[in-house]
């Protein structure tokens, strides 16, 4: 085995591998099974529904990731990242928008509905190229990745660190917000990228099409995981959460605290942006309401709720908070947001280490009560 | 100034430390009033002196923290430290303890050292660095030496105030410095740990020149060194403790106040 190979096993214990590999045979082969091989008046049977809904949760699994990789690791608190899922996404929709061609309402082969409605007669010069997923794919990590280099460039270098970083990153999605509301900035406007058709010919509302969309995000939420592990259980990883205990005594030890920051910011920024390019087949829709800042601080507190700082804690408090959502909308859709306030004020002041913290400190309490033998051994 | 011809007729610099006639102030108080200090190579120096003696600010003035307004700051003989910034004079191996203790409480005490070491600090060098057996063997003697083996895998966090001074002496020796400053290292320890510190210290020193500050006398006595005693930018007087002990000036400034 090469070096990179073991350290990859060394990640995990051989226990925590068993876990995990447990629940990824769940979420990859039994939830497509009983979904597509169980007869859908089974009770066993899993709805088309309900694998779209876990399929974007996978999602929003990778963007907590991606958002404890720097919150919970290095204290970045980021506050924007709904921007870096929006523009993964956008590059998505832009491909998949492409793909519609002539299917469309105007039929027009070359320009999505929305330009030809605004009397364009070409393609502006951005649109290019996003014919060829490849290029769509790449310009979903790359586009995010280089908004974050430039933003966490100037914040980094200038030493903006704590709230006033937050601020700056929730002023940057709402600003994206505010510009993606445009028309003029051809990318649909208020309505965004939509009435998607087929992706590398697949058509979209085929239930195979879409268990595999699910199954693709379940990998690449493992893989996700896997580059986080990697990064938080390397030397930089130490780094950054010295960064975060003592910056100055970082910078002291000789390390580049601004270099290590940007690095991980702009990782981040990618994983995120991944998430989105998955996220908008599955859901049919990109638009500007992805940038809302009140979308961003949602990621937070999936975060929050799980437990930061752990990985694993992340995508537990995507799953839960929008697990609830999901239940609680069908419900009483006026109160959720009432719900979101309540649930964060409760992690924040009772349970700071979240869903993960709850469960060690029950397994802890579990171990040191003294049984009798180790209460009389001296 | 002269020096005089030493026993050994080696190459190795005659002092390590050279400081003489420096003077520093602040809005026209003279924190350092031409103080004059020389460290040979491997010594331990202990410096006393009361509240407001300038202590701190002469070690300002080695790590290249505060420029002073004149004056010669020699390190090797020959490089002039007053022309240096800080990371520079660290990088030469001058390795300094502020007075409160900086360690990465959520890091291991292990992770601690290692992130001490000397090594490659580039962000892609440490994403994919690996221990060696000898930097691996370098932070257990370390351990060893700061009396926190047993402790090596548990969070700094959990260590007591005086093992986290130790812990971040062992971070200061990880770098190899060849001149070590400590700012009050004892201050909060218990008696068991301050007397441990003293071995420690002892143990260090040797190999490289160390300076400690301290307010404590029985400490300065037990590290068994020459002394020097500052008051109010200058030194007073230098010596044994015991001779340092029994000079008027210093009783008076001990005992005047
Ligand atoms: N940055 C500064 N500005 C103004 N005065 C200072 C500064 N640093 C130290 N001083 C003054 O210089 C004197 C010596 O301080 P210091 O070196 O900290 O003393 P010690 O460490 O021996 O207690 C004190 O009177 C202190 O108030
Ligand atoms: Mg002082």
């Amino acid at each position: 085995m090469g070096p990179l190979s073991s350290r990859l096993f060394a990640l995990e214990s051989h226990r925590n591998w068993q876990i995990s590999f447990s629940i990824g045979a769940i979420l990859i082969l039994l939830v497509p099974f009983l979904n597509l091989a169980v007869p859908s008046d089974s009770w066993l049977h899993i709805s088309d529904f309900w694998v779209n809904t876990l399929g974007k949760f996978l999602c929003f699994a990778m963007l907590a990731l991606a958002l404890d990789l720097i919150w919970g690791y290095a204290g970045i608190l980021s506050l924007g990242h709904g921007a870096f899922f929006g523009l993964g996404g956008y590059a998505m929709g832009m491909y998949l928008m492409r793909q519609i061609g002539d299917r469309s309402v105007y039929g027009n082969p070359e320009l999505p509905d929305f330009m030809v409605f605004l009397n364009w007669t070409e393609l502006p010069w951005f649109w290019q190229g996003f014919d060829m997923f490849w290029f769509a794919l790449l310009m979903a990590m790359l586009v995010p990745g280089a908004l974050a280099f430039v933003l966490g460039w100037l914040a980094f270098r200038s030493r903006i660190t704590g709230v006033y970083f937050s601020i700056i990153s929730q002023a940057m999605v709402f600003a994206m917000m505010l510009a993606f509301f445009r028309n003029e900035m051809g990318f649909g406007g208020n309505n965004g990228l939509t009435d998607f058709k087929d992706l590398l010919g697949f058509d979209l509302s085929e239930p195979e099409v879409r268990v595999a969309l699910y199954v693709i995000s379940a990998i690449m939420l493992g893989l996700v995981y896997l580059i986080c592990r990697f990064v938080t259980t390397s030397k930089l990883g130490n780094i950054l959460v010295a960064v975060r205990d003592a910056e100055t005594r970082v910078r002291f030890l000789g390390y580049s605290v601004a270099r290590a920051k940007l690095f991980v910011f702009t990782l981040s920024a990618i994983l995120a942006g991944i998430a989105g390019a998955l996220y908008v087949p599955q859901v049919g829709i990109i638009n500007p309401g992805e940038f809302s800042p009140a979308k961003s601080i949602e990621i937070a507190i999936w975060v929050a709720v799980g437990g930061r700082g752990t990985l694993y804690g992340a995508i537990a408090g995507a799953f839960a908070v929008n697990g609830a959502k999901s239940l609680l909308t069908g419900i009483a859709p006026e109160i959720w947001l009432f719900f979101l306030g309540a649930l964060f004020i409760l992690v924040t002041v009772f349970m700071p280490r979240g869903l993960v913290g709850l469960v060690r400190q029950w397994r802890e309490r579990r171990r040191t009560i003294p049984s009798p033998e180790t209460s009389h051994a001296r | 100034m002269p020096v005089e011809p030493r026993s050994t007729p080696d190459m190795s610099p005659k002092t390590l430390l050279y400081v003489s006639g420096v003077s520093v102030s602040f809005d026209g108080f003279k924190a350092l009033n031409s103080l004059s200090l020389i460290i040979e190579p491997g010594e331990m120096r202990a410096i006393i002196g009361p509240n407001g003696a300038g202590k701190t600010t002469m070690m300002d003035v080695i790590t290249g923290k505060t420029r002073p307004d004149e004056g010669e700051v020699l390190f090797d003989d020959a490089i002039d430290l007053t022309e240096l910034h800080e990371t520079e004079i660290a990088n030469l191996g001058i390795g300094r303890k502020f007075q409160k203790p900086t360690v990465f409480e959520s890091l291991s005490v292990f992770d601690n050292l290692r992130l001490a070491l000397k090594s490659d600090r580039r962000i892609f060098a440490t994403l994919f660095a690996r221990l060696t057996s000898e930097q691996r063997d370098r932070i257990h003697q370390t351990l060893e030496a700061i009396h926190l083996s047993a402790r090596q895998e548990e969070l700094a966090g959990a260590l007591s105030h005086g093992q986290k001074q130790w812990l971040e002496i062992g971070m200061l020796l990880m770098q190899n410095p060849q001149l070590m400053l400590l700012d009050e290292p004892v201050a909060g320890m218990t008696d068991a740990e301050t007397e441990q510190t003293v071995t420690l210290l002892k143990r260090i020193a040797g190999e490289r020149s160390v300076i400690v500050v301290e307010h404590d006398m029985a400490f300065v006595r037990n590290l068994d060194c020459r002394v020097t005693v500052l008051d109010e930018g200058q030194t007073i007087a230098e010596g044994s403790m015991d001779a340092v002990q029994s000079d008027p000036r210093v009783i008076e400034v001990y005992l005047g106040r």
